[in-house]
C-alpha cells in the first residue's frame, strides 16, 4: 500500500476496531460535526428525567421512599463518576466524605438543634469539600503524579479508618451509630419521608447533574479527557495535573457530602457503614455497572442496582446476594463500559469539546 | 548564551550507563540534529532534557535557568515542548480537541472551567491543523489517522504552546519516504519561531534539515558541530561503517 499517497491525500488508515463511521474520504460521515452524531446521550437524560419526575405519581408511598433513597445514592454514584470516569482518580473510599456529612449533619441536628435544610445541607457539602481536601492534598498534591494503587488504597485507607474510628467513639454512637435524627426543616415546614422529600432530592440531583454535565463538556472537561486518557503526555504540556485531579476529587467529596447529609436525614439514623467499605464499593459498583464517564451511567447503576437488590431480596429471601453478585461479574465481565455501552458509542461517550462554527466542504 | 546547555549528563539504569557525561547546547533558532548508532543514548538524553528523566549527575540549563530538577509541567511552562518517540497523541478524541488541548494546557484553570477561551483559540486550532495538512479531517477521532498523520498531528500539538525549543524523538519513524519529505517541508517554517532538538536514524532526513549535529557514541559525545564537519570527520564515518 502506498502509504504515502493515502497519507496526503487524507484517507484514513483506520485499525481493524475503527468505526466504520468515521473511515473513507467521501463519506459524509467521516467529515460531519461529532455534535451532528450526538444524538443517543440527552435521548437517555430526557427518558430518565420523564420517569424519575412521574415516579411519585405512579408508586405507592413506601416505594417512593424507597426510590429517593436512590435518588440520594444516585447523587452519590455521579460523585464518584466524575473522580473516577472523568478524572480517572480511584477513590475507594468515597463513602469518607458521604458517611462524614451524614455523621456531621446528624450531630448538628442532634446536639446544636440545627435542622434548617439551608444550614444542614451546605454544612453537609463543606464537611464533604474539607474531607475531600484533606485527603486529597494527601494523597494527590505530591510533587509528582500520584500512582493508582496508592490513591486506591489510600482512599481506601482513609475510609475504613473512619468506619472503625466511628465503631469505637462513644459520642458517634459506636456500632449502632446516631438514631433518630429530627427531621430537616424550612422554617416550620418537616420534611418527611414521601413525595416532598423525593423531589427536593431529585431537584438537588437534577442541579448537580447538570452542573457535572457542564463542567465536563467545559475546557476543563477537555483536560480531564486528556487526564484519563495519558496523564503523563498532559504534564508534558505544561497542565499541571495533580491540580487539575485535587480539585475534581474536592468536587467529587462536596457532591457526596451532599448526598450524605440528605441520606441522614432521610433514613433518620446514620450508622458506621456509611463511612467504609461497604458504601464505598457499592458506590464504585454502580458507577461500573452503569457506565463510568457518562454521569448518567452512574445514575442508571445506582437506580438498577438498588431496584434489583429490592426486588431480589424480596422474591428470592435467600439466594438474592448470589444471583445480584453473577448479574454484576456478567456486566463488568461482558460489558466493562458498562450497560450504557448497548445504547452509547465510544466517540459519543468521549464526546468533542471544541466548538467550531460550521464547516463546509 | 545558548537557549539549552546540557553538560556531563549521567543516567545509569541499574547496571547499564546509557549516558556517561554527554552534553549539548543548541542556539536560538537552530536545528541540532542528535544522531548516533543505536543505544548510543539519545533518546535518554533528550528525555533528561525534556524531564521524562531524571539526570544521575551533571546539569542542563534552559535560557540560563537551571532546570535540571523541575518536572515537565515546570519545563513545558518555561518554554520546552517534547514529542514522544511512541506517538501519544489521545486516539479518543477528535483531532481539533488533541490541539485544543495543547492549546489551551496553560490557560488559568478558571478560564477552562468557564470555557472562555475555546472561541478565541479556534482559529488558531484550524490554522495549526492546515499548516500540517489535516484541516479536512478535525472532526475525526485521532485513532482513525495513518502513522505519518498521527506523527504530524502530534508535532502541531507539541507546537501549540509556541515553545522555545521543541524536542522532537524520532519524528519520521515508520514513515514512508514521501512522507518524510512532507515532514521535512513542515518543519522548515518553524524555524523563525524556535530551536529544535532532533532525534533521528535517517541520516538524509536529518542533512537536509540540520544546522548543527551533536553524534552520541556509547554514552558520549563523539562529535559536535556543522553538518559539514560531521560529514568530513573521520571518527564518525567510523562508528557509522563498524555498526553498518
Amino acid at each position: 500500500m502506498d502509504a504515502a499517497r493515502q497519507a496526503l491525500s487524507g484517507v484514513a488508515s483506520g485499525g481493524p476496531d475503527t468505526p466504520i463511521a468515521e473511515c473513507g474520504p467521501g463519506d459524509e460521515l467521516a467529515v460531519r460535526p461529532v455534535a451532528a452524531r450526538r444524538r443517543i446521550l440527552p435521548v437517555v437524560e430526557v427518558l430518565a428525567l420523564g420517569l424519575a419526575l412521574i415516579l411519585p405519581l405512579i408508586l405507592q408511598d413506601y416505594l417512593t421512599v424507597f426510590a429517593t433513597r436512590v435518588v440520594i445514592l444516585a447523587l452519590f454514584a455521579l460523585s464518584f463518576d466524575l473522580v473516577w470516569g472523568y478524572a480517572g482518580i480511584m477513590s475507594f473510599g468515597q463513602a469518607l466524605f458521604f458517611g462524614s456529612a451524614g455523621y456531621g449533619v446528624a450531630l448538628l441536628a442532634r446536639d446544636l438543634d440545627v435542622t434548617s435544610i439551608l444550614l444542614v445541607l451546605p454544612a453537609g457539602a463543606l464537611i464533604g469539600l474539607a474531607f475531600a481536601l484533606l485527603l486529597g492534598g494527601f494523597l494527590l498534591l505530591g510533587r509528582h503524579p500520584s500512582s493508582v494503587i496508592f490513591v486506591s488504597l489510600g482512599t481506601l485507607t482513609g475510609s475504613y479508618a473512619a468506619d472503625r474510628l466511628a465503631r469505637g467513639w462513644y459520642y458517634l454512637g459506636g456500632q449502632n451509630g446516631i438514631p433518630s435524627i429530627p427531621s430537616m426543616t424550612l422554617g416550620s415546614y418537616e420534611f418527611e419521608e414521601g413525595a416532598v422529600f423525593y423531589y427536593l432530592a431529585l431537584g438537588i440531583l437534577i442541579v448537580v447533574y447538570l452542573l457535572c454535565r457542564i463542567l465536563v463538556r467545559s475546557q476543563f472537561g477537555l483536560a480531564l479527557a486528556g487526564l484519563r486518557e495519558n496523564e503523563r503526555r498532559i504534564a508534558f504540556f505544561g497542565y499541571k495535573v495533580q491540580h487539575l485531579k485535587a480539585i475534581v476529587f474536592a468536587v467529587g467529596g462536596t457532591i457526596a457530602g451532599l448526598a450524605g447529609s440528605l441520606y441522614a436525614f432521610h433514613e433518620g439514623f446514620v450508622w458506621p457503614n456509611m463511612l467504609g467499605v461497604v458504601f464505598s464499593t457499592q458506590v464504585v459498583l454502580y458507577a461500573l455497572f452503569g457506565g463510568s464517564g457518562t454521569l448518567i451511567g452512574a445514575v442508571i447503576g445506582a437506580v438498577i442496582i438498588e431496584g434489583a437488590s429490592f426486588w431480589l431480596s424480596d422474591n428470592y429471601r435467600d439466594i438474592w446476594p448470589i444471583i445480584l453478585g453473577l448479574l454484576l461479574l456478567l456486566v463488568i465481565l461482558f460489558r466493562p463500559l458498562g450497560l450504557i455501552s448497548f445504547v452509547l458509542g465510544e466517540r459519543e461517550r468521549v464526546g468533542g469539546f471544541g466548538r467550531p462554527p460550521k464547516r463546509t466542504r | 548564551m545558548p537557549l539549552l546547555e546540557a553538560s556531563g549528563v549521567v543516567k545509569i539504569f541499574g547496571k547499564l550507563t546509557a549516558l556517561d557525561g554527554a552534553a549539548l547546547t543548541v542556539g536560538e533558532q537552530e536545528f541540532h540534529g542528535l544522531i548516533g548508532p543505536n543505544g548510543s543514548g539519545k533518546s535518554t538524553l533528550m528525555k533528561c532534557v525534556a524531564g521524562a528523566e531524571v539526570p544521575t549527575q551533571g546539569s542542563v540549563r534552559f535560557v540560563n535557568k537551571d532546570i535540571t530538577a523541575l518536572t515537565p509541567t515546570e519545563r513545558a511552562r518555561a518554554g520546552m515542548s517534547l514529542k514522544f518517540q511512541i506517538t501519544s497523541v489521545l486516539p479518543t478524541l477528535t483531532l481539533y480537541d488533541n490541539i485544543l488541548l495543547a492549546l489551551q494546557a496553560q490557560s488559568r484553570l478558571v478560564d477552562l472551567v468557564f470555557s472562555r477561551t475555546r472561541g478565541a483559540l479556534h482559529d488558531k486550532v484550524m490554522t495549526m491543523l492546515g499548516q500540517f495538512r489535516l484541516a479536512d479531517r478535525a472532526h475525526d477521532a485521532a485513532s482513525t489517522l495513518s502513522h505519518g498523520q498521527q506523527q504530524w498531528l502530534e508535532i502541531a500539538m507539541a507546537l501549540a504552546g509556541e515553545p522555545r525549543l521543541l524536542l522532537l524523538d524520532e519524528p519520521t519513524g515508520g514513515m514512508s519516504l514521501e512522507e518524510r519529505r512532507v515532514t521535512g517541508e513542515l518543519l522548515q517554517p518553524i524555524k523563525q519561531r524556535c530551536s529544535l532538538v532532533i532525534v533521528e536514524h535517517d541520516l538524509d532526513f536529518i542533512r537536509d534539515i540540520c544546522d548543527r549535529l551533536t553524534v552520541l557514541d556509547q554514552g558520549r559525545v563523539l562529535a559536535s558541530g556543522t553538518v559539514a564537519e560531521i560529514q568530513a570527520s573521520k571518527s564518525v564515518q567510523e562508528i557509522y561503517l563498524r555498526r553498518a
